[in-house]
């Protein structure tokens, strides 16, 4: 029997799985794209549209690292995720085991000491931190609404950072796009050497954690715990239908079209992100109507 | 090796370690040879893990909206177990006395009545609610929390400094104390018993579900905090956690049919008792402050319905009145017909012109607080103050006599305390931590000691640059050793929602 969850606990859990999914995604993105710019300045263009920033010139990677990495006023930088990540967890701090909370306090606060050491040395630090978290967060909290809303929102924001990260190297080198993901050892052994798959490991593998289809799979698992469906035919939560729809889009997908279609399947998993995160706050993260006094 | 002790020089108070230079007093014999061999470097080293440990786990409070560590000092400090039956007995008494207190308040008033308390102390206290009259709580318990600060003068004496009976917090850095001490400095404890402090959490939860409204056969519990901005948003999180109940913001409750629901994922849920760490003012728009976010609209009249109870009660302020504090001799004697086992320090009363006029003339020689100061805010220490400050306290005491109380100036015992690589005397005082379930009052063996930090600073609050130290109740010999106590206490925290208290002979043996 699960207990019932407070609404802006749950708000707050889904969260710290996006952020700090999006800390480990923003991370890898930068470490394989500050080696391009070197050589094609403007990379750095592409990378901040991608990320839904405004175009900027072409600017060094000293100052893209600058703004992604360590800029805490820059919303969609690590240092800035990170930082949400762990107010947070400040508030939700009696649900989470203090391990886990432990975790994001102690990254929070060696962060900012990084930023001397080379950019390499940083992202490597956020993306052990985030394994750490996860890993952390699998091995001491109970598979109850509180662990699903951080793997929900973990789900959610890999479906994202995957979409966009293929979106910005679609014409560049398929083994960054590789080591990007964390892919590059686990690609080799499925497929051998060949580059020809990649974008199908990406989106489609059923056995690789990071696959866009994989992604979207754990994410209707838990919405489906969440919030069992009991009508007979049809599925009544929005947030699954979005999920699944584009999910058996992609699964059904014929791989010989697989490339020309890319943008139409990328555009359309965007939008699937969006509408299943609509769906989830309208659902389950109610809140009381703010009150006002009426009358004299 | 140098003793690390040896440069320590007492500053001229009652020292809580030593009896002359270099002879410990007896409680302290066995922690003083522990400490000796340790060199200064060990010292450093110890304090900087244990600094550490407290920046990694989060242990903070917040002042002026900066999250900062609440410094936690190497050496505790020792009380010996006939002190503290002593200290157990006396706040117990307090407790008790305080309670009947604000029992007669809301009902019959028989002690304006009687003419022990005059009148105009209550129809000047801010904190007395009319919405509180004629409400008595599930269990009769108004006080479910208590926190009694002590200082020790200089004889060696324990005096009462105040009474805390709405909100007292604290005592989650005596649970994070010593959890760091064990940690740090295991090696100090294995000499002798010290009395373990984790079964707090499961006796607040027990003493809150004892409070339940009549009828409500599993209560639930939550614990309501103003959030993360709040100076003791830690201990908040904490003790909810400890206790495996909600932490709910005023956002997450609401009220219907003078029912009390927090709002989850699956809709609506009931809640009977709500531990509140949100002061009076702020509890209920439409009885008190109307522009509250951080209450919940409702609440008051909720509990007034008997559908929830409210821990600590609504108006209990009336009782920590330090006004009030004067008296509290006068209703032990009264309600209870018995002898104030620990005394106040000397108070003058303002309000009396005579008496007045005489505080105002020796100003320099004494301690003036505002009856409502709370955290050491306000209060002017005569004998330090500079002539300006005097000026102006007079100036504040003359416009309203009401607001102030006068007192002999205290200088607090010290302990010595790590400063730099050496251990120096520094002014410290303790506050107890009482949980009342309507049968018994219980205390946290040992309580929250804060220190001055700055020297011959004698206001000891977190504010003003304080710390803490873990500090130790010393059981009787036999008793079982703190480790397999630990242990004992392991399943207590882990299921203290199904926790329920024991009235047994081993209850008693607490005292």
């Amino acid at each position: 029997m699960t207990r019932p969850l407070l609404s802006r606990i749950a708000e707050t859990l889904y969260w710290i799985g996006r952020y700090v999914e999006r800390a480990d995604d923003t991370a890898r993105l930068l470490d394989v794209s500050v080696h391009r710019m070197l050589d094609e300045p403007e990379t750095s263009g592409s990378l901040y549209a991608v990320l839904g920033l405004s175009p900027a010139a072409p600017a060094s990677p000293q100052a893209v690292i600058r703004r992604l990495a360590y800029d805490v006023d820059e919303p969609a930088s690590i240092a800035s995720s990170i930082t949400s990540a762990r107010d947070s967890a400040r508030g939700v701090r009696e649900v989470l085991s203090s391990e886990v909370w432990e975790c994001l306090n102690v990254t929070w606060h060696h962060l900012s000491g990084l930023e001397s050491r080379p950019p390499h040395a940083y992202l490597a630090f956020v993306r052990e931190r985030a394994a750490l978290f996860f890993g952390l967060a699998d091995a001491t909290m109970s598979r109850d609404d509180c662990w699903r809303f951080i793997v929900l929102g973990r789900s959610l924001e890999r479906v994202d950072m995957t979409t966009r990260l293929l979106a910005v190297h679609l014409a560049g080198d398929r083994r960054l796009l590789l080591q990007a993901s964390g892919a590059d050892e686990s690609f080799t052994r499925t497929h051998g050497a060949r580059d020809g798959e990649v974008l199908e490991f990406l989106l489609l593998d059923r056995l690789f954690p990071r696959s866009v289809v994989y992604s979207l799979l754990t994410a209707e698992k838990c919405l489906r715990a969440l919030a069992p469906d009991t009508t007979r035919a049809g599925v009544a939560d929005e947030a699954q239908a979005a999920i699944g729809r584009v999910r058996a889009g992609l699964e059904y997908a014929d791989l010989n079209e697989l490339r020309d279609r890319l943008p139409e399947l990328l555009g359309a998993l965007q939008e699937a992100c969006a509408a299943a995160g609509e769906a989830i706050t309208k659902r389950f993260f109610q809140r009381r109507e703010a009150m006002a006094w009426v009358g004299a | 090796m140098a003793d690390i002790f040896d440069s320590y020089v007492m500053a001229g108070a009652w020292d809580e370690m030593f009896e002359r230079p270099g002879v410990p007093r007896r409680q302290y014999q066995a922690l003083f040879a522990a400490l000796q061999p340790l060199g200064a470097h060990e010292l450093r080293t110890r304090a900087e893990q244990l600094a550490r440990m407290f920046t990694d786990r989060g242990v903070t409070f917040d002042y002026a909206g900066v999250e900062r560590p609440f410094p936690l000092d190497l050496i505790p400090r020792v009380i010996d177990a006939a002190e503290w039956d002593l200290v157990t007995r006396g706040v117990r008494q307090r407790i008790r006395a305080l309670e009947a207190f604000l029992d007669d308040v809301y009902s019959a008033r028989q002690v304006f009545h009687d003419g022990v308390v005059p009148w105009r102390l209550l129809h000047s206290s801010p904190h007395y609610h009319r919405v509180a009259h004629g409400w008595r709580p599930p269990n009769g318990v108004r006080v479910h929390v208590g926190g009694t600060d002590l200082i020790r003068d200089e004889d060696g004496v324990l005096h009462v400094l105040e009474d805390n009976v709405r909100t007292p917090s604290g005592v989650s850095y005596v649970l994070e104390n010593r959890l760091a001490m064990t940690r740090t400095l295991p090696t100090l404890f294995s000499e002798q018993y010290v009395r373990p402090v984790e079964e707090y959490p499961a006796r607040l939860l027990a003493a809150l579900r004892g409070a339940a409204p009549a009828g409500v056969a599993d209560p639930t519990v939550v614990l309501l905090t103003p959030g993360v901005y709040n100076a003791a948003y830690f201990e908040h999180a904490l003790l909810a956690r400890l206790m495996g109940v909600e932490l709910v913001e005023g956002r997450d409750l609401v009220c219907e049919n003078n029912r009390l629901y927090m709002i989850t994922t699956y809709g609506r849920r009931p809640v009977h008792v709500v531990y509140r760490r949100v002061d009076d003012d702020f509890l209920d728009p439409l009885h008190f402050r109307g522009d509250s976010v951080l209450g919940c609209p409702g609440i008051v009249n909720a509990a007034r319905a008997g559908n929830v109870t409210i821990a600590n009660g609504v108006g209990n302020g009336v009782a920590d009145d330090k006004l009030v504090y004067t008296y509290v001799p006068d209703l032990i004697d009264y309600y209870l017909g018995e002898a104030p086992l620990l005394p106040n320090v000397e108070t003058y009363r303002l309000d009396d012109p005579d008496i007045c006029d005489h505080v105002l003339a020796a100003a320099a020689e004494l301690v003036l607080k505002p009856v409502d100061g709370a955290g050491g805010k306000g209060i002017v220490i005569g004998p330090v103050a500079t002539p300006e400050q005097l000026a102006a306290v007079r100036e504040a005491v003359r416009e309203d006599p009401r607001g102030w109380i006068a007192q002999r100036p205290v200088l607090l015992s010290t302990s010595p305390t790590l400063v730099g690589e050496r251990p120096a005397p520094r002014h410290i005082d303790l506050r107890p931590f009482a949980v009342n379930d309507g049968d018994d009052v219980w205390l946290l063996p040992g309580g929250l000691t804060r220190v001055a930090l700055p020297e011959g600073e004698l206001v000891v609050n977190s504010s003003r640059g304080g710390g803490s130290k873990d500090t130790w109740v010393l059981g009787e010999p036999g008793a079982p050793a703190s480790i397999s106590a630990a242990a004992a206490a392991v399943p207590a925290t882990a299921g203290a929602a199904q926790w329920s208290p024991s009235r047994t002979a081993a209850w008693e043996g607490e005292q």
